[in-house]
């Protein structure tokens, strides 16, 4: 999968209940298909416990718990506007035309309620506020639940854990505006927060001391992430009321002054940020949503927020919350020819209804185009540009409904030279008798040098390791075909055991450069193969050396291999002209060769290679017998001998 | 011709030469009697038996036999007995440990107390041992069961069986099992055996010695000898087989060898905002060493970042403050769409101009991931792509049907998705033959002009991009449940050597 997709829990009858129909669980399914959300399981709080592992519930209890349906429903990234109940809904009753996409409108009241910011302050830590007022709102438990379940949602996906935005929702009627948001020093701070343990309930804290104790409190680990996001600022966010009462500790936690509960009518919401334009699609997502129960619906009273600077100046103002609605324009023929559809404009207008893009019309352009001008409401911030617009009239088209076709475009396939040639040498080194593995990239520093008595050297290294195993990216094939062995024990070693690997490793080097871009690594293609039987096995693997360089057309030098019985074979071989290779004993002694220490004592050889591009000689492996302490390093009970070649010289021209 | 028999078939085959109903009675007395081996002759009888020179059934009989222990506990009662009778003689008082070791020896002290510390017949009083029962009032049951084993001759239905699990816990009794065979003529009898040959040889050959042979029946239903030799790995036969099929549609294989990319090329280049959830540490391996890339086309890195803050090209962007800090970041490649960006940036700067193209590429992919069944934190990404001019979604749709009845799917379904890089998104579903199932098989969009223009690609210029896994087709063909016995140093070889070629229906031709 290639994007996180949110998942929002919802009670099967009360999301019909809000659709204003019923389905089947099969249709239901369908209905989200075609809308572009998945239902992705289909469970109930009982069902939920008795397949959880970590569950500590007695039977009674678990028999105990609500056995009514919930849907989880995976929605996309990008649509925040589905993450409750309210959204998804309203969103299916305009898909399935039972609704017409609802106008989101600011009232004006008498005497606009103010938000004044301390800018030189808050800019040190978390510069931007936005905020709003929900009047005369009915809640219900199950809305109650579902205005914190959303700010929940929120924080997790595009608020990014709160670092981006933080939510702070209070009772009006509590507290009285004009309010100030202002950063101060952590000492100066002082207020009794929304209870998060019970041995410390009503009381006073300062900034400090309330970051120390979520930090520490066991019963305060849900706030514990978000304690460094401010911890280390000289000053602290803090949003106050007319009085100067805290009435939150963004990104941490709202005062207990304004706290809001089932009873509140009156809401003000405000957002907190480091990114404006994240704040503005949270507040309207949160206002658009829940304005629904408002004694009026669907209207939001707007908040004016000053920003002064340190002289009182006021040096910026808004007004909250933003609420657009962006006329946007996308080209008829346009939208056909991306879909690949043939739609009459007028039919593309009915359409826009369905996805809360209407009302749409038809303008011409200066060319004299037909352009579909469409509203995006304040809901679907996705959209960014007509191709957006483009796919919503896809989706209410129909995806199934689109008629494939194949494109014209005319080309020619072709493979990677490299990646060729590593199949042709796969092919044959099965057929020589060895047995391909598939290993991991990414080893620990262990295994891919201390372990094969190498001294460790530079290699790319994990920032965020999942775990020791993923410390570095290997430089070597061989520790992973080691691993296999010591895997596959059980299997019979009496005739030899023989594997090979044609893979990468990765090695650092800041002279590559690949598409303009110098990262400070390169990839290498290598063959490594490995042998272990009754004996070590090493005239075998030094057979696979010479039968590698004879299927790459080059043939051994003179002298190397003189003495040996070449049969009548020789006078068959075909090389490739100025191409030649001999083999020469690893020199062990002075500690200079870094593969030495892997191969037992003069049993290793390296592999050089002569090319008429560089005319000189070039290692480009070695093989040998293993060292013993290798061997036992990687709990492999048998001698055994390997090769790593570097088959990217082979390609050279 | 005798000098093919072995001694035990030569006197199995004379024994029964008397009559026609001649007969062993029980090999194991037979054996005895005529002084053989009793195995010896099994595997004689078992011989002639394949030629049809006797005929035999089966006597195996097994019976308890009592141990050294449980004679003892026939003779004298049970060491808990013993026990008990010392702790009654020794009255309320009780009796010290060693004091009773002395009594009655180290062996019975510790087995019998045990028992009758677990059977409540004693109990612990300071540091004396007391009995708590009389021992009019129990009875030694261990001696009854093994007295009606004993009486029995070993019969296993003298007791029942758990009581034969109580007794074998105790080490008291033994199952012996003893094999023998009551043997008669076969069809085939004749009081010598003539061998007769297994297989033809160049000896036969040269001397013409086939001609008058008389060979064996071969057995047509045992297995045939293993054929040796190397194996390819199961993942990476369908690697070759994707590959062929890629190139048979006319698509040219991406250079994908290198792991380690920026977060430019990564994430910035696809128009994926740099607060988007993927780039957590969650989900993407970050480097330390080396941690930054060097360079980057700076030309193009500006209308990247332009892109990102303010839009352009009819969009309106994502409206941020780019950081370059960020673009720097060194990582493992999530995808291998960093590598197609790269191809379709080239693709638009090269000399003479765009021109189209069709690329694809399988290579591995770094997650920080969850691990569990179906999730390594490395797996393998096959990617398509075709970028020409006005390209659409219905194109999109026809090449992702050409692929995959390549391989044998060919009903398929198109769900709406959001994927940062494209639009218009859709998730792939087919309905698997082998499965029998509708399940998500892979990933596919238009990727987005914001992502397309800065690269300096034709305004209608539309490239159309699907994808999927290499590991979950696979698992699906070689029907293996766990990844971990498919990719790793943990795969069992036997698995290796079993996989049968990679071979799809295509459905594309009749």
């Amino acid at each position: 999968k290639t994007a996180k997709m949110p998942t929002l829990a919802v009670n099967r009858d009360d999301l019909f209940a809000h659709i204003g129909r019923t389905y089947d669980d099969v249709a239901f399914d369908e209905l989200c298909f075609e809308f572009g959300v998945e239902l992705d399981e289909i469970t109930s709080e009982r069902e939920e416990a008795l397949k959880s592992s970590t569950s500590k519930l007695s039977k009674k209890q678990i028999e105990a718990l609500d056995a009514s349906v919930i849907y989880k429903i995976d929605v996309p990234a990008n649509r925040y506007d589905l993450l409750c109940i309210e959204g998804l809904s309203r969103s299916l009753k305009i898909f399935l035309g039972d609704m017409d996409a609802p106008v989101y409108t600011k009232t004006a009241p008498d005497r606009m309620v103010t938000m004044t910011v301390q800018a030189d302050a808050t800019s040190t830590v978390r510069p931007y506020v936005v905020c709003a007022i929900l009047r005369d709102v009915t809640f219900t438990p199950e809305r109650y639940a579902s205005f914190i379940d959303l700010q929940d949602q929120l924080h997790r996906n595009l608020c990014r854990q709160r670092t981006l935005v933080a939510i702070g929702t209070h009772d009006l009627d509590a507290v009285s505006g004009p309010f100030h948001y202002d950063a101060r020093c952590p000492d100066d701070i002082e207020f009794v927060p929304l209870k998060s343990s019970d041995d410390t309930a009503g009381q006073a804290f300062t900034g400090r001391t309330l970051l120390q104790h979520y930090a520490t409190h066991p019963d305060c680990k849900h706030l514990k992430p978000y304690v460094p996001i401010i911890q280390d600022s000289p000053l602290y966010p803090v949003v106050l009321d007319n009085e100067d009462t805290v009435m939150s500790l963004p990104p941490i936690i709202n005062g207990d002054k304004s706290k809001i509960t089932l009873g509140t009518t009156n809401v003000f919401v405000e957002c907190t940020a480091t990114d404006l334009t994240k704040a503005n699609i949270v507040l309207d997502t949160v206002v658009t949503m829940f304005s629904e129960y408002c004694a009026q619906p669907y209207t939001v009273e707007p908040v004016r927020v000053d920003y002064v600077d340190s002289a009182g100046a006021t040096t910026n103002s808004h007004v909250t919350p933003a609420l657009p609605v962006r006329r946007v324009q996308a080209g008829v023929d346009f939208i056909n020819s991306l879909i690949g559809i043939n739609e009459p404009a007028a039919n593309m207008i009915e359409l826009c209804n369905k996805i809360q893009l209407g009302p749409a019309s038809l303008v011409e352009d200066v060319g004299g185009k037909q352009m579909l001008e469409v509203s995006v409401p304040p809901t679907r911030s996705d959209i960014l540009h007509p191709v957006d617009v483009a796919e919503d009239v896809g989706i209410a088209y129909g995806y199934n409904n689109i008629v494939k076709r194949v494109p014209a475009t005319n080309t020619v396939g072709g493979e990677q030279p490299l990646n060729k040639l590593g199949d042709l040498l796969r092919d044959e080194i099965g057929r020589a008798g060895y047995t391909e593995v598939l290993t991991h990239g990414l080893c620990s520093i262990r295994d891919n040098f201390t372990a094969l008595r190498r001294p460790v050297t530079a290699a790319v290294s994990l920032s965020n390791p999942a775990n020791v195993e993923y410390e570095v990216v290997r430089t070597s094939l061989l520790p992973g075909l080691l691993k296999t062995l010591q895997h596959n024990k059980s299997a019979s070693f009496a005739s030899g055991f023989k594997i090979f690997e044609i893979s990468d490793v990765v090695l650092p080097d800041d002279q590559n450069v690949i598409t303009e871009t110098i990262v400070g690594a390169r990839n290498e293609r290598r063959l490594c193969a490995v042998y272990a039987g009754p004996t070590s096995g090493f005239e075998t693997i030094h057979g696979l050396v010479d039968r590698v360089l004879t299927l790459t057309e080059v043939a051994p030098e003179t002298e190397y291999g003189a003495n040996s019985t070449k049969g009548d074979e020789e006078k068959f071989r075909v090389a490739r002209e100025g191409w030649c290779y001999t083999i020469r004993e690893l020199d062990g002694a002075n500690g200079q060769d870094a593969d030495a220490g892997t191969y037992f004592p003069g049993r290793a050889a390296e592999i050089l290679l002569t090319s008429p591009e560089g005319g000189e000689r070039v290692r480009i492996g070695t093989f040998g017998i293993l060292h013993p302490e290798v061997l036992g390093a990687f709990d492999v009970g048998y001698p055994a001998s390997c090769l790593e070649i570097n088959l990217e010289p082979l390609m050279q021209k | 011709p005798k000098a093919n028999m072995s001694a035990e078939e030569a006197a199995i085959l004379t024994h029964l030469s008397s009559g026609p109903d001649a007969v062993i009675e029980d090999t194991l007395t037979w054996s005895g009697q005529s002084k053989l081996d009793h195995k010896a002759v099994v595997g004689a009888v078992k011989s002639l038996q394949t030629d049809a020179y006797v005929t035999a059934s089966d006597l195996t009989k097994s019976y308890f036999d009592l141990s050294a222990e449980a004679k003892d506990i026939l003779a004298n009662g049970s060491q808990e007995i013993i026990v008990l009778g010392a702790l009654c003689e020794a009255g309320e008082a009780g009796i010290s440990m060693p004091d009773l070791q002395a009594k009655v020896g180290k062996n019975v002290c510790k087995i019998g107390m045990g028992n009758c510390m677990k059977n409540k017949w004693a109990k612990k009083d300071g540091g004396n041992l007391v009995a708590t029962k009389a021992l009019a009032d129990v009875s030694d049951e261990v001696q009854a069961h093994l007295k009606a084993l004993a009486d029995a001759g070993g019969s296993e239905s003298a007791v029942d069986a758990k009581t034969v699990q109580a007794l074998k816990r105790r080490k008291l009794i033994n199952l012996v099992t003893l094999k023998s065979y009551r043997v008669g003529r076969g069809e085939s009898y004749a009081p010598v055996r003539k061998k007769k040959a297994a297989d033809l040889t160049k000896e036969m050959l040269d001397s013409g010695a086939w001609k008058t042979t008389e060979f064996k029946q071969y057995n047509f239903q045992t297995l045939g000898e293993k054929v040796g030799g190397g194996y390819l790995h199961p993942l990476l036969k369908v690697r070759a087989e994707f590959r062929n099929i890629l190139l048979e549609m006319g698509f040219h294989e991406m250079p994908t060898n290198k792991w380690v990319e920026s977060s430019f090329w990564n994430f910035d280049s696809l128009f994926q905002p740099q607060s988007h959830p993927a780039r957590d540490a969650h989900d993407t391996f970050f480097i330390k060493e080396p941690s930054q890339t060097v360079s980057l086309p700076e030309d193009y890195y500006d209308r990247v970042k332009t892109m990102h803050e303010v839009g352009g090209s009819g969009s309106i962007g994502y409206r941020y403050d780019f950081k370059r800090e960020e673009t720097l970041k060194n990582l493992l490649r999530t995808h291998t769409t960093a590598v197609s960006s790269q191809m379709l940036y080239k693709l638009a700067n090269q000399e003479g101009g765009f021109k189209p193209a069709r690329y694809f590429s399988i290579d591995r992919v770094f997650r920080n991931e969850t691990m569990d069944a179906t999730h390594l934190c490395e797996f393998h990404q096959v990617e398509g792509l075709v970028a020409d001019y006005n390209l659409s979604l219905g194109d999109l749709i026809g090449t992702i049907e050409t692929f995959f009845k390549k391989i044998g799917i060919e009903k398929l379904r198109f769900k709406p998705a959001f994927n940062p890089y494209t639009e218009p998104s859709m998730e792939i579903f087919g309905y698997h033959p082998d499965l029998k199932q509708w399940t998500e098989i892979g990933n596919s969009g238009m990727f987005r002009p914001e992502m397309l223009a800065p690269m300096g690609l034709p305004e209608n210029v539309r490239v159309i991009a699907w994808g999927l896994s290499l590991e979950r087709p696979t698992m699906i063909k070689y029907r293996i449940k766990n990844i971990r016995d498919l990719f790793g140093h943990k795969v069992d070889m036997s698995r290796t050597r079993m996989a049968p070629v990679c071979r799809f229906d295509d459905l594309n031709t009749e």
